[in-house]
């Protein structure tokens, strides 16, 4: 029973050798290498690595949950595009005009129901056409995208708040606001995967989708609920990261869902779907930031990142592949 | 004996009356795409009359070139039951390294370098797909990444332009024409009738249809699974190449991220096609309907005055549709079972 | 007993497919603590009746009764919630799910928040572990479990409703004897609790010691009901094959050939060991053996499809090694797969081009297929095989059993090839078919072909071959010539018991 003996050992925790190895590796070359003074494995450093894994981090947690539900979600860059521009747009609404702060919570309620409402629609289609997920959110990812234009054409959408820059650059306990977020989801995803009937279903969907259609497990509903939840989460990531910033680009989220992808990979989801856990996803999230900062401490540019991230996943699925072959006697098909 | 001769009888009205059904499933299905593009062609010709002018078609059909090209290796390659996802960041590659290559080498040398270069990366992916059977998906997806670190490697991160943009017989690849018709055009409709034949009339052809309607059925006949998907690779990169090279004459300059996105737009117009995610179905031609599609829903909704963002928002549901009438026709049943 | 009313009543159930009667009028009832067996070879309709009353299929006629209520199985949820619950031969178990979520599918108990209540489902899944005696616990993910121990989840299933009717399908075929007993012990408990026993099981020896009454299907229609205690194995094997085949013995009259395979001390790590036989040009050798003997795994080997650990393989005196199946074609081996659908055509294509499939390279015009000669092929095989199909266009997949099978055979023998393999060659076909498949065989014997008929039905083994090599668990039992052979020696050979006459 050594079937996918790898994702099964990164789900169990290779992935935080990998980190502890990046962090080793980082710090002892950063000695040699790195332009600055400061050491890698900075408290300071690290926080801030927290935070800046929240945007990816958050998707990542409903991907995960759509994984292994045996689906997948492409569109989620374009979903949080407009989410963002839902949210920093509305606040200038003529109707809630004299509302002062108070539009905030209207304007990320606003922003959290349009994420999950593309979310659900995405999964009322894979449900009721039966489509494959991967064309119904790849044609999804290119018409949410002509949506997010339709707002302001080709320019960005800019609306400052100092209320919200203020809360979304506020600490507390130390940690940043969107890292709080990144691990509430995480916790709140974990719950939902480990201790739910829903959670648990959705992983026997994904592993022998038969025996759950025998069994009496409804599988439409479950598909789309799990459409909406990383609706939400990808408009909730997208409300964290633009309370901050304040302005977005039509083109912003872009290739999200690849990063997204690699991270959920990365932490031992079985692409074919019934495996995987958000504890692993987190460490393939926080994984991936790392390569990239540390990358960029010792010196190396974004092409390096790019490359490097790239061929970790290939090495990644070669593993699993050499230590599951049974031997000579396997039928060569 | 009489019982047997029921069992014959019984078994010629079975099969007549399931013949019958599925052919007529199939029959749309097949076509459904043909009408859908007369539709849409009729439509926009009435709604505006430059639609299907000379000009309008060449510079429509210009446009998609790129496109199409790449759409027509990428058919292979979904056809054996496997998906490219890095044909984007490939071609970006490939139009970087020959604008560089076109100032070091000379633009007779630049060119077999850059396609010795691409399908080398091709090759790479063949045999991680073909022979190791890793999951394509995966492999494209990272090859996505580790192809556009490459490029940056390469380029520095600099955009690359040609010295002399007047004197270089390079520019012909992507502006030039030959009989009258543009010369991008000539390359995309010369290699979809060179690939239509391949796939559609060679033993190689057969034995893609055969990798990838059941990959095990071809093993158990004889056929080299792993050398066909590899084979399909080699294609889709020389294919991509070749749209890095008309990308690259066409503007003589370019930056890093030029083929950044286009992957999705040529698995959609593949899939446009009708070719089936699953492997094993699609051809050449429908590939090319897609792309054609694909470029006229673009030009016509903009001379309707329409945004061009509109034409994502259409491509999503013509998309849904195609795939989901496909499916629909071959269950006999237009929801899904899904419970 | 007649004072009884039966659990389950099945009257005159009828099922059509297109080209098959599946099911032709089949009607028989089980009582409460009856342990009712429901035997037939393969194809005779068993799988089908069983998915009738699981609700997978909807009966084209006839009906279903449960007590005195007429009941129609729209779907498997509905038969679990009317007491029908069955134990699959083939496992439908999610492998990364606990023991206990795979035991109680579907039906997890909830907590508030909609969480599932562990404590509860923990507790209620020992509680049946414990009555099945087995050594894993409600904890252990279904993957790690041995297959035998899934098969104990799979039984644990049934436990969880208040069952009326268990259908038990094959349960033994990949327990020990040790498991066994559990699992006799587990029927004689719901048999104890007035619960409708359907047992689906081959194996005459645990027919005889476990069961009350047999029904018997046969080419889908019901063959009669008998008390088990007045049966024989020979009466029930009567039922079951009938007169309706013409299955007498077969030896060749002609003179054979020359050895055209020898294999020499072959093994293949625990598939099989020190496999030794050959094959005559003109002979037919019959593989008989239960399903994991190793049968299928030296067919495999032979088409270069598995690499062996040791052993010779000659092909008509000359020592060769079998790297790929187009090695194998090369050297003139043809194989005619167990699984038609997953190995044997590609669904999606025409019938013609999956008929040429393996010599696609050879039927060449310049660069391309040449067609004609393609079309031709197909014409002659179509006619030499009576395949019916609308046209050499008709897709594969759109074909009956019979004419799939017909296809898939007539790609082989046009390759001409010095050795023919044959697995199963007449599984889940209708009886016409299976007929003009075994006297094809013949003929192709007769025609000076060396054949290998693998097959796990004794009567055809029994009618078509020359010779027959019995396996049991990877080995080589016994050889038989067909006039030296019975059923009872044979049945002793495949069992892995010795036989007084035995080599």
């Amino acid at each position: 029973m050594k079937s996918g003996a790898v994702s099964k050992a990164l789900a169990n925790g290779a992935i935080w050798g990998f980190i502890i190895l990046q962090l080793i590796f980082f710090s002892v070359a950063g000695e040699y290498l790195s332009l600055s003074d400061k050491a890698f494995m900075d408290w300071e450093n690290m926080l801030l690595l927290l935070k800046q894994s929240a945007p990816i981090g958050i998707i990542a947690m409903g991907m995960t949950l759509v994984m292994v539900n045996g689906n997948i979600d492409l569109s989620v860059g374009a979903t949080f595009a407009i989410a963002a521009i839902v949210m920093l747009d509305s606040m200038t609404w003529p109707i809630f005009a004299g509302l002062g702060d108070g539009v905030i919570p209207i304007a990320w309620l606003l922003a959290l129901t349009a994420g999950t409402v593309l979310g659900a629609l995405n999964g009322l289609i894979v449900w009721k056409t039966g489509v494959d997920a991967f064309i119904v959110t790849l044609g999804s990812m290119l018409g949410y995208r002509g949506i997010v234009f339709m707002f302001n054409g080709e320019n960005p959408t800019s609306h400052l708040n100092w209320t919200l820059v203020d809360f979304a650059e506020a600490e507390f306990l130390g940690l940043a606001t969107a890292s709080w977020f990144l691990l509430l989801v995480t916790f709140a995803i974990w719950f939902l995967m480990t201790k739910t009937v829903h959670g648990r279903n959705a992983y026997a969907i994904g592993d022998n989708r038969e025996a759950a259609v025998n069994a009496g497990i409804r599988v439409g509903p479950h598909m789309m609920i799990n459409f909406a939840i990383i609706g939400f989460l990808a408009a909730l990531s997208a409300v964290v990261f633009y309370s901050e910033s304040g302005s977005v680009n039509p083109n912003d989220g872009q290739l999200y869902e690849l990063w997204v992808i690699t991270a959920v990979v990365l932490g031992g989801t079985k692409i074919t779907g019934g495996a995987g856990n958000v504890i692993g996803t987190f460490g393939g999230v926080i994984a991936i930031q790392l390569l990239r900062k540390g990358l960029g401490h010792i010196g190396a540019d974004t092409s390096t990142v790019n490359l490097v991230i790239g061929l970790i996943l290939i090495a990644v699925l070669f593993l699993d592949r050499q230590l599951n072959v049974k031997g000579k006697e396997e039928l060569k098909v | 004996m009489s019982d047997m001769s029921q069992n014959a009888s019984n078994l010629r009205e079975g099969m007549m009356a399931s013949m019958s059904k599925q052919q007529i499933g199939r029959v749309l299905a097949k076509q459904g795409i043909l009408i859908a593009f007369a539709v849409f062609m009729i439509a926009f010709a009435i709604a505006s009359p430059k639609f299907l002018s000379v000009d309008n078609v060449f510079s429509v059909v210009r446009s998609s070139a790129i496109i199409g090209v790449m759409a027509l290796g990428v058919t292979f390659v979904v056809i054996s039951g496997n998906l490219d996802l890095s044909v984007g960041s490939m071609m970006s590659f490939s139009t970087i390294v020959v604008l560089d290559l076109h100032d070091k080498l000379g633009p007779a040398l630049a060119i077999p370098a850059m396609f010795a270069m691409t399908l080398c990366l091709g090759a790479f992916i063949g045999f991680l797909v073909g022979y190791l059977r890793l999951n394509s998906l995966i492999v494209t997806l990272g090859m996505l990444s580790a192809i556009h670190g490459l490029t940056l490697t390469y380029s520095g991160g600099q955009n690359m332009d040609i010295a002399d943009k007047e004197g270089t017989w390079f520019s012909v690849f992507g502006q030039g024409t030959a009989l009258g018709i543009p010369v991008p055009i000539l390359i995309f409709l010369i290699l979809a009738a060179l690939l239509g034949m391949v796939l559609a009339k060679t033993p190689f052809g057969r034995k893609v249809y055969a990798v990838g309607g059941n990959g095990t059925a071809a093993t158990f006949s004889g056929i080299p699974r792993a050398r066909t998907v590899f084979y399909c690779y080699l294609i889709s990169a020389t294919c991509v190449a070749t749209a890095g090279l008309i990308q690259a004459s066409r503007s003589l300059g370019s930056q890093n991220t030029v083929g950044q996105g286009l992957e999705l737009e040529v698995l959609a117009a593949v899939i446009l096609g009708g070719a089936s995610l699953l492997g094993g179905s699609g051809t050449v031609f429908k590939t090319v309907i897609g792309v054609l599609i694909l470029g006229f829903i673009q030009n016509g909704l903009l001379l309707m005055g329409l945004q061009f963002y509109v034409q994502f928002v259409v491509t999503w549901i013509i998309i849904i549709l195609a795939v989901w009438l496909d499916i629909a026709a071959k269950r006999g049943k237009l929801w899904s079972p899904i419970a | 007993m007649t004072d009884v009313k039966p659990v389950l009543r099945l009257e005159d159930i009828v099922k059509t497919f297109p080209g098959v009667r599946a099911l032709d009028g089949v009607s028989f009832s089980v009582l409460p603590g009856e342990v009712h067996a429901l035997m037939g070879e393969n194809g005779a309709g068993k799988s089908t009746l069983m998915k009738v009353l699981g609700g997978i299929y909807q009966p084209d006629g006839g009906a279903i009764f449960m007590g005195d209520q007429q009941v129609v199985m729209a779907g498997p949820l509905e038969a679990k919630a009317k007491g029908v619950m069955f134990i699959h031969q083939e496992l439908s178990l999610a492998a990364e799910l606990s023991v206990a979520e795979n035991i109680y599918l579907g039906e997890l108990p909830r907590k508030s928040f909609g969480r599932v209540d562990w404590a509860k489902l923990t507790e209620q899944t020992d509680a049946i572990l414990k009555k099945l005696n087995v050594s894993f616990d409600a904890k252990t993910r279904v993957g790690d479990l041995s297959i035998a121990n899934q098969q104990m989840v799979e039984i644990a299933r049934a436990l969880t409703v208040d069952a009326k009717a268990v259908i038990f399908d094959e349960p033994t075929a990949s327990l020990t004897d040790a498991e066994k007993v559990v699992l006799f012990d587990v029927i004689a408990d719901l048999k104890r609790d007035g619960v409708g026993i359907i047992y689906i099981s081959h194996r005459m020896e645990e027919i005889f010691k476990i069961t009350d009454r047999i029904s018997v299907l046969r080419d889908g229609q019901y063959q009669g009901t008998v008390n088990t205690a007045d049966s024989t194995e020979e009466s029930i094997t009567q039922m079951m094959i009938g007169r309706k085949l013409d299955l007498s013995r077969n030896a060749s009259h002609h003179e054979l050939g020359d050895v055209a395979l020898e294999v020499r001390g072959l093994s293949c790590g625990k598939l099989y060991q020190d496999v030794n036989f050959e094959v005559r040009r003109g002979e037919v050798v019959g593989f008989y053996g239960l399903v994991g003997a190793g049968r299928t795994e030296i067919a495999e080997t032979l088409f270069g499809l598995r690499e062996p650990s040791e052993g010779q393989i000659l092909l008509d005196g000359q020592e060769v090694r079998i790297h790929s199946p187009a090695d194998a074609i090369s050297r003139g081996i043809s194989l005619v797969p167990e699984d038609r659908k997953g190995q044997g055509l590609v669904l999606g294509m025409n019938c013609r081009d999956n008929m040429t499939l393996p010599q696609v390279d050879d039927l060449k015009a310049g660069p391309f297929v040449a067609e004609g000669a393609e079309v031709a092929i197909f014409d002659q095989y179509r006619d030499r095989l009576d395949i019916r199909t609308p046209g050499w266009r008709a897709q594969a997949g759109n074909l009956s059993g019979g004419n799939q099978q017909k296809i898939v055979i007539g790609k082989w023998l046009s390759m001409h090839p010095n050795l023919l393999i044959v697995d199963e060659p007449t599984r889940g076909i209708d009886v016409g078919s299976k007929s003009e498949i075994h006297k094809l065989l013949r003929e192709l014997a007769a025609q000076g072909y060396a054949v290998m008929v693998i097959s796990s039905e004794m009567p055809e083994v029994l009618h078509v071959s020359d010779r027959i090599i019995a396996m049991y668990s990877g080995r080589v039992m016994r050889t038989f010539n067909s006039e030296e052979v019975t059923e009872d020696s044979l049945i002793k050979a495949i069992s892995g018991l010795s036989d007084d006459k035995a080599a």
